[in-house]
């Protein structure tokens, strides 16, 4: 057989471009609307009724669907209960519904989406779930003035361009990383430290804060290393981290990585404990990473679930309703719908020009992750950050810190 | 010396993962001039099955290796079935086509099984139980286990016995027949189509084997695992000389040896101006300049009429 030239340099173009750009997927269609709540009882007065399109968009496919499924049902759960509540807003009985997208976790896909959803007219958007698709993206909801809520996009530059569309219910990764990096140092006495991140938007970001907070807390980065958010093998890194004798290793990114990166620094006999920040802070982690997890710790924003007033009640609502357990940013999005419908209504409005302000406005909105409030940046104010540590299969919490307010308003509740 | 045997070792392991998926996509090549992008999903497939069959096995008492052997005959006839099949509906109608049609309908068909496969397991991610025995061996200070020693030694013996059948058996003779002339094989008495249908069947139960070593090895499976590793093997396949059953062997090894030496030492010989985040540059770096010097791979030219 001739090797045929041609084809063959033709494919290898073909790989590398596939390899560069990542797995391209052809866009999904929506999502189903969401299934009007049955609950909600058929207006028999002629009341008007309108219809308020809410825009959500996270990772559906690829190695982040279960993330993001997770907060599409986040988002689901808020606005079945808010249709089952019958809001009234500006005279007309309102009626919510949730166009879901699937970004794939990838920016370019991020800004199609973020098109579309402009296109769709919609009211407002949660998301994105990743900060490499929700920087980008925010652009084009800015452009058309749509308010944008990220539950989890944690890269400090979101709320830094300027857009007052713009907003974030979880502390950004300034905020994170110097309290995982003081913890660190200060708490768990490490004094050399590892940091491997996958060079995503979010990833680079906290490990770069993480880096920074450590050396400012007297500690010192022995090697920085780098992965990527598809990867599966992490041996060649860890060797040379195990020969860096590090006290402890710090990983930004999500737990598809952080599990078997946990089991391979195990495989190794690398003789440290592994650090990460929200992204590895999930249930699948332990399942991934198996016996190899124990003793690891994370951390979350806001204070644990369980000790929020609504929290367990939140938990069981979910589970009754999707019948799986909550993966990580639930909550978050399930806020963020609250804070948005809660903004319509004190502007008795559904128009994203006049909810805006008071959107801007909203302090101590009383949400299950935490007391909400926003600075003139569209940043959570004060958000408490927990640590956790891994024990017998279970994030346990160890110390909430920073938040006073928030921790306030949670033991005002009890 | 010890994090330098560690790399080496690791470079072995992941070298002889991409091999056994290489030799999937290099057996095609060879005998169809044909790059079946879908291999990788294939490969996704195997292990998602396996995993599958070996849960619910689990709890039958059965020792682990048997357990792991039975996922492999459940996983291998139901990749054979769909290697058959993608051949029969996406590349048998488009043999005579131009070159290009078949590549993208390779392309079209590994998203399909993609997403096929997301609807049927789920976005979650899988975990492989422990049953096979993990537990690290000490060689002059390194770490590697029995499942990782499993590993090279299957690729070797795989790509050994490839290469026997090509060269010496009835079956070997017909497809070094096809892959040589197509058209003048069929004048000879050969059936073409069947040779065909076999080639993708033998490559697709190669994939089941590496699709359930590299979840072993890894303990996770995952609809999307398919694509990265694909990509990286058949890379490994043009390394070697895509076409080239010893090449494969070779191109994997030297992809996995450049990778982890790439990641374990650029930092440190380039001074911190590039970090392990050029693994990747580096090994597409090596790849290119393979291809500029010797266009069909490393072994592709002394045997590139072979399959």
């Amino acid at each position: 057989m001739r090797v045929p030239l041609k084809g063959l340099t033709l494919s290898v173009a073909a790989a590398l471009a596939l390899i560069a750009c990542g797995k391209q997927e052809p866009p999904k269609q929506a999502a189903a609307p969401a299934a009007p709540a049955p609950a909600a009882a058929p207006a028999p007065a002629a009341k008007p009724e309108i219809t308020v399109k809410i825009g959500h968009s996270a990772p559906l496919t690829g190695p982040q669907g279960h993330l993001g499924k997770d907060n599409e049902n986040g988002a689901r759960l808020a606005i079945e209960e808010a249709n089952a509540k019958g809001l009234e807003i500006g005279g007309s009985k309102v009626k919510f519904e949730l166009l879901g997208e699937d970004d794939q976790a990838d920016p370019k896909q991020g800004t199609l989406v973020a098109q579309k959803l402009v296109d769709a007219k919609v009211n407002g958007v949660i998301g994105h779930l990743n900060s490499g698709t929700t920087i980008p993206a925010s652009k084009i909801y800015f452009d058309s003035g749509i308010p944008q809520v990220s539950p989890s996009a944690t890269n400090p530059k979101y709320t830094l361009q300027g857009f007052k569309t713009a907003f974030r219910v979880m502390a950004n990764d300034v905020q994170q990383g110097k309290v995982l990096g003081d913890y660190a140092v200060h708490k768990l006495n490490a004094k050399k430290i590892a940091i491997i991140d996958d060079r995503t938007a979010y990833g680079q970001g906290v490990a770069d804060e993480v880096e920074k907070a450590v050396k400012a807390s007297g500690g010192q980065v022995v090697t920085r290393e780098f992965t990527n958010d598809k990867a599966t093998d992490f041996n060649a890194i860890l060797t040379k981290v195990k020969s860096k004798k590090p006290d402890l290793v710090f990983y930004g990114g999500m737990d598809a990585q952080a599990g078997p990166l946990a089991k391979q620094m195990k495989g190794l006999g690398v003789p440290a404990k592994l650090l990460m920040a929200d992204g590895g802070c999930t249930t699948e982690f332990h399942k991934l990473a198996a016996d190899a997890a124990e003793g690891n710790y994370c951390s979350l924003p806001g204070v644990p679930l369980d000790k929020m007033p609504g929290g367990t009640d939140f938990k069981n609502r979910y589970k009754a309703k999707f019948n799986a357990d909550i993966q990580l940013y639930a909550p978050y999005v399930f806020d963020a719908v609250g804070v948005m419908i809660d903004a319509m209504k004190r502007a008795d409005s559904v128009e994203p020009a006049k909810y805006l302000p008071e959107l801007a406005k909203t302090d101590g909105y009383p949400g299950v992750t935490a007391k909400i409030q926003f600075d003139d940046k569209g940043d959570i104010k004060d958000g408490a950050i927990t640590l956790y540590q891994a024990k017998a299969g279970k994030w346990d919490p160890l110390d909430t810190m920073g938040g006073t307010p928030v921790a306030a308003a949670a033991a005002e509740k009890k | 010396m010890d994090t330098f045997i560690q790399q080496i070792i690791n470079g072995l392991v992941l070298g002889s993962i991409y091999a056994l998926v290489a030799l999937g996509y290099t057996m095609v090549y060879g005998i169809l001039g044909l790059i079946n992008f879908a291999h990788g999903e294939v490969v996704m497939i195997g292990a998602l099955t396996a995993l599958s069959t070996i849960k619910l096995l689990q709890g039958s008492g059965l020792p682990g290796p048997v357990i792991v052997l039975m996922g492999l005959l459940v996983a291998a006839p139901v990749c054979m079935a769909i290697g058959f099949t993608i051949e029969r509906v996406a590349y048998r109608p488009l043999r005579y086509a131009p070159r290009l049609a078949p590549l993208i309908t390779a392309i079209g068909v590994s998203i399909v099984l993609q997403q096929l496969a997301m609807l049927f397991w789920g976005r979650n991610y899988h975990t492989f139980p422990p049953l096979l025995p993990a537990t690290p061996r000490n060689v002059f200070g390194a770490q590697i286990t029995d499942l990782q020693i499993l590993i090279v030694v299957l690729a070797a013996l795989v790509m050994a016995g490839l290469m026997l059948l090509v060269k010496y058996t009835r079956l070997g003779r017909a497809m070094r027949a096809t892959a040589e002339n197509t058209q003048i094989a069929g004048l000879m008495g050969v059936n073409i189509n069947r040779i065909i249908s076999i080639t993708f069947i033998i490559g697709s139960a190669l994939g089941a084997l590496a699709g359930l070593m590299v979840s072993a090895n890894y303990s996770i499976a995952h609809n999307t695992m398919g694509a990265i590793l694909g990509l990286k093997a058949f890379t490994a396949a043009v390394l070697g000389g895509i076409g080239n059953l010893a090449g494969a062997m070779v191109g994997g090894l030297l992809l996995g040896l450049i990778e982890s030496l790439g990641a374990g030492y650029i930092g440190d010989l380039t001074g911190g101006f590039l970090g392990s985040h050029y693994q990747d540059v580096f090994a597409f770096f090596v790849l290119i300049l393979v291809l500029v010097f010797r266009p069909s791979g490393l072994m592709g030219e002394k045997v590139a009429e072979r399959a």
